[in-house]
């Protein structure tokens, strides 16, 4: 099934990617085709295998619950381009 | 040159001037370096040269080494060859660039790259396009593309990579040098900018498969630092080089060889396969019959888990962040819609498709479950076999330009190579001839953890061949 243009921009705002509208079009051309693609594992006969959750069959190691990490913020922060007082800034979200 | 160090034949600053002269003379043909770092490179290799006579230094001390800008260097700036982290400099390095350094080895710089690391060609990046040194109109292969052509025109003598669909592998097939992936888990990915997390692997380009092991000895190690990174014995690499050929059992998977493998590529390999008969090995027939469903499943689980990670990128706390943002949400879409280019909006896009509600069940679970579909015929093949070999890529190096308009015919590229990732499967390419002039790669997949076992196939098959002796023309 085609992606139509307001698919698109659906996606595109749950991925909260800006768009232009001209581009809109190319987009939904490209990803019909990735879709249409991807279709063809509907092919496979799958009804008796578990998804895989780990490439090597292997749980997510865990680790106590200790602190390890020291406070750097203000390294960490001199790669934004907003901060203020120890605070990112962003627009104003409450009025 | 490692054993020229040591003796005092040259010096590491001798060798890391002479690089150093050679990106300068031939980067801007190839555009393989983002950065370099010529002041701080000669500052190391001073420093690795007093160790050396002081008999402080290991194996590694003093080697020249660029590193894919995918890996946070602390103090040099990491793009990810994306207009997103343009300016961004990394808090810290990554635990791989820890690692190389502590052995001594001297970074010269930062390789561009597909644009986080999504594409096959390395025309993705917002740096421009990387040129194959073997032909400067064709594509060195991607996403490690600056890396494998620096490797390739020996403006670097190594260089690290990711490869998350074949993004080693099939650079240096194209760009006629060795390129390693090891196991998922294997090489610690803590300072590596993650593109999709159950398929990212860390790993080597270099000239030739000794080499690979050298670094990865120094590479390969439990971090407590990467959740998915395994605590396994690290056996010696080196060591293991000597492993002889004879009675090791070659699988060659049937489907490697289907359409759309060109016909000098298919010729090559039969010839690489005969080297191997010759020392004595066991060539047998084996089938990966699920093999055709391995690029549409990974072109779900790939942008799905791309998706996730890259929402990170949010003009907010590092990274592009647009001009007079109206209010949070025109922050968010403009900051990524301006510094993400068309490849990461597809993948991120096609991602948040399949995620997305009431599409979930239909992709991205039977996109896991067809994995495992490819994942157990591997499992099988290896009952068999200690090996597998085929082609790395259908053909040979394509022209600039020439599948960026079409997303699928640039996807099927990684046809051979994406089956070693969704199954987490160690692999590598080593040169095995040319085609028309440009260079083809030999696929060589191991066992889980049996990177030394591929290693030394490869080592094995080097000192019988000269096809990773080759250099272009021009870079003299």
């Amino acid at each position: 099934m085609p992606l139509t243009p307001e698919d698109v921009k659906r996606i595109a705002f749950l991925a909260r990617l800006g768009i232009d509208d001209a581009d809109i079009p190319g987009y939904a051309d490209n990803l019909s085709r990735i879709i249409a693609f991807v279709d063809q594992l509907n092919a496979a006969d799958t009804s008796d295998v578990a998804p895989m959750a780990h490439p090597l069959d292997r749980v997510q190691r865990l680790r106590s619950d200790e602190v390890t990490e020291v406070d750097q913020r203000s390294i960490y922060q001199q790669n934004a381009t907003g901060v203020e007082a120890g605070l990112y800034t962003v627009p104003r979200v409450i009025e | 040159m490692v054993a020229a160090l040591a003796r005092g034949d040259i010096t590491s600053t001798e060798l890391t001037t002479d690089y150093l002269d050679r990106i300068q003379r031939f980067n801007s043909k190839l555009n393989a370096f983002v950065t370099v770092i010529a002041d701080e490179a000669l500052a190391a290799a001073a420093n690795a040269d007093k160790k050396i006579k002081a008999g402080e230094g290991s194996r590694l001390t003093g080697v020249p080494l660029a590193h894919k800008d995918i890996f946070c260097t602390a103090g040099v700036r990491t793009t990810c060859g994306s207009r997103m982290l343009d300016n961004f400099v990394s808090p810290y390095d990554a635990t791989i660039v820890e690692r190389l350094h502590a052995a001594g080895m001297v970074l010269l710089g930062k390789t561009n790259m597909d644009e986080f690391a999504m594409g096959s060609s390395n025309e993705t990046s917002y740096y421009g396009p990387v040129k194959n040194p073997w032909d400067l109109e064709r594509v060195p292969g991607g996403s490690s593309g600056g890396s494998a052509a620096a490797v390739a025109a020996r403006l670097a003598p190594a260089a690290t990579g990711t490869d998350t669909g074949g993004s080693i592998r099939q650079p240096a097939a194209l760009s006629g040098i060795t390129g390693l992936k090891p196991t998922y888990g294997r090489v610690s990915r803590y300072g590596m900018i993650a593109f999709a997390s159950s398929l990212d692997q860390a790993g080597t380009l270099t000239t030739t498969a000794e080499d690979a092991a050298l670094l990865l000895n120094q590479m390969a190690a439990f971090d407590p630092k990467d959740s998915t990174s395994v605590d396994e014995a690290v056996p010696d690499y080196v060591a293991a080089l000597g492993k002889p050929v004879k009675g090791l059992k070659i699988g060659v998977p049937r489907e490697f060889f289907d359409e759309g493998l060109d016909a000098g590529v298919e010729k090559a390999v039969r010839e690489a396969l005969d080297v191997y008969r010759d020392m004595g090995a066991e060539i047998i027939d084996v089938s990966l019959p699920n093999l055709g469903l391995s690029v549409p499943t990974y072109y779900v689980v790939a942008p799905a888990e791309c998706s996730s990670n890259l929402s990170r990128f949010d003009g907010v706390r590092f990274g592009y962040r647009c001009d007079n943002p109206k209010d949070l949400t025109d922050l968010y879409t403009r900051s990524r819609g301006e510094g993400f280019g068309p490849e990461v909006k597809r993948r991120i896009m096609t991602g948040a498709y399949v995620l997305s509600a009431g599409y979930y069940d239909a992709y991205y679970l039977k996109a896991q479950k067809t994995r495992q579909l490819i994942a157990a015929d591997f499992k099988r093949a290896f009952e068999q076999v200690d090996v597998l070999m085929g082609p790395t890529t259908p053909t040979p190096a394509f022209g600039i330009g020439e599948k960026s308009d079409d997303p699928i015919t640039m996807y099927l590229n990684d046809i051979y190579t994406i089956g070693a990732n969704l199954a987490g499967l160690p692999a590598l390419s080593t040169p095995m001839g040319f085609v028309d002039g440009l260079p083809v790669g030999l696929h060589i997949i191991g066992n889980y953890f049996d990177e030394a076992g591929i290693l030394a196939a490869a080592h094995q098959y080097q000192l019988q061949t000269d096809w990773h002796k080759q250099t272009p023309k021009g870079f003299a």
